[in-house]
């Protein structure tokens, strides 16, 4: 349990000590919301879609929290790189204790970042269906979270330097991004398409975050449910499996 | 805990038929070699001879190719938790959280090695005045100096008291002062505690003073073995330094720069 605890605890205090990661964080879903939802509005508006800004802020929550959690999973290559691995790793703690506590602290920071964003959307003119699903709402982000750092840790496991991570940046964030509903309603999408988001694991959680804070929903709270907790054991047990080989 | 598998002799570390290959190259060429317990071993050699490779098969973060190994009677290939319960490490490589306090570094060590908490604070208070490091204790580790950092790190490498202690050039970039007052410590626990001590340093009068035993290393073998008078005598210099020079040559050695010192530069440029 310690260990655990020490390591979701660095992972806390490196982020509320970078202060300008938070905020830079921010900058790109406000620039999203803003661009986007004044942008298309009037256009989504005319074509029967309702407010697009409500219906942009749970995607915009999501895409805060996929940016952070990946990041902080991939937080691996930089203290494998930087040396602090070696410390963890030559200690006599099991290596799933290890992944765990950093996996733990990475979601419990994307959460956070997610809120963030969900109260920035609130600024701008956003505002949730009903409070009650807040609760709800909250749970979903956690698993939104925590798949997105596993999966993370899984792929820098697999790296041994930064070379692959713009590879990275725009072959997994953007298309999990772009093609999750996140930005524009999974109805009517041409088949091919279709197949890709139902794929998908950001779509589920998009979806979820849809129903506790707008009431719309396209796969159903249960299958949402379901297919992201199904999804991110999976994740963690093959990320602990690649963290465990990992050699330096 | 490791009080329990007492071997039957006193080599707390044996290595036997050692062998590790990357592709094509053979960092560590078929060594054997073993040191008592409570002795202090150091291992010398020139850049790229493979000393910290063999550091790193011992201490579990490298899978070796081949060869027999047994740290305090385990196998850092399969009995990973025991070896790793054996031993403390000071890395060649900085290996601490520059975004975490000099304190907070100290303590997330000691929780990692379940040193309990009241002997944890008093070791930590104790270690980080003798590096001179107390006072600053609540300051970020980024805003220390190198020298400060490997204070630091051998500070931390201490707390949990180890049975063997690995050191990878520990004192590369200290002042003389320091490095003495760092191996004065050392050998302190060496005696109190019968630490085992397993050293690599380039300062060739520090392995003279401090290093029982000395194995010379070089392109991954091992060219000479025993104390630091006997290898003298072998080579018919009179001091380390000429011996070392004379089992190993006069070549300078290069080493490639690594991805490492590529992503220094990136991150030097983003901050």
């Amino acid at each position: 349990m310690s260990t655990i605890y020490i390591l979701w605890l660095r992972q806390l205090k490196r982020y509320f000590r970078s202060k300008s990661r938070i905020v830079g964080s921010l900058g790109q879903p406000l620039l999203f919301l803003l661009a986007f939802g004044f942008g298309f509005g009037q256009v989504y508006q005319k074509a029967g879609g309702g407010n697009y800004i409500t219906f942009l802020a749970p995607g915009i929550v999501a895409m805060g929290i996929i940016f952070t959690a990946l990041f902080s999973g991939i937080e691996i290559i930089w203290d494998r790189q930087f040396g602090f691995l070696k410390e963890t790793l030559v200690a006599p703690v099991s290596r799933l204790k290890i992944m765990l506590g950093r996996t733990l602290g990475g979601a419990t920071v994307a959460s956070f970042q997610g809120l963030l964003v969900l109260l920035l959307a609130m600024a701008v003119g956003f505002r949730p269906q009903n409070i009650a699903f807040l609760p709800l709402a909250l749970v979903f982000m956690l698993l939104i979270s925590l798949l997105f750092t596993a999966l993370g840790t899984a792929i820098a496991s697999l790296l041994s330097d930064m070379q692959g991570f713009q590879l990275i940046m725009n072959f997994l964030i953007m298309p999990l991004v772009f093609l999750s509903g996140a930005f524009s309603p999974l109805d009517g999408l041409p088949k091919a398409l279709t197949a890709i988001t139902v794929v998908n694991p950001l779509s589920y959680g998009v979806d979820g975050l849809c129903h506790t804070l707008i009431g719309v929903s396209h796969f159903g709270l249960l299958t949402d449910f379901m297919v992201l907790s199904v999804v991110t054991v999976a994740i963690l047990i093959v990320g602990s499996y690649l963290f465990s080989k990992i050699q330096i | 805990m490791f009080m329990e598998n007492e071997k039957i002799n006193n080599n707390i570390i044996e290595v036997q038929g050692l062998t590790k290959k990357f592709s094509d190259f053979v960092a560590v060429d078929n060594i054997s070699f073993s040191v008592d317990e409570g002795e202090i071993f150091a291992f010398l050699g020139p850049n790229g001879a493979g000393k910290t490779t063999t550091i790193k098969i011992l201490t579990t973060i490298l899978q070796p190719t081949s060869g027999k190994i047994f740290i305090n009677g385990s196998d850092p290939r399969t009995e990973q938790n025991d070896v790793r319960r054996a031993f403390g490490i000071v890395f060649q490589d900085p290996s601490l959280d520059d975004e975490l306090t000099a304190l907070e570094n100290m303590e997330f060590h000691g929780v990692l090695y379940k040193v309990p908490k009241e002997m944890r604070q008093k070791r930590i208070e104790e270690l980080l005045k003798y590096v001179e490091l107390w006072d600053r204790r609540n300051e970020l580790v980024k805003k220390f100096s190198g020298g400060m950092k490997r204070r630091l790190e051998v500070a931390r490498g201490l707390i949990h008291h180890p049975k063997i202690l690995f050191l990878d050039e520990p004192t590369l970039g200290l002042d003389p002062q320091t490095r003495n007052h760092i191996w004065n410590y050392i050998k302190g626990l060496n005696q109190t505690e019968k630490m085992t001590v397993f050293l690599t340093t380039h300062y060739m009068e520090e392995a003279d003073k401090i290093a029982q035993r000395i194995a010379v290393i070089d392109h991954g073998k091992i060219v000479a073995m025993g104390t630091s008078a006997q290898l003298k005598e072998k080579t018919k210099t009179n001091s380390l330094e000429e011996a070392f020079l004379a089992l190993t040559g006069n070549i300078m050695r290069e080493e490639e720069a690594n991805s490492t010192d590529r992503l220094r530069m990136m991150r030097r440029m983003r901050h």
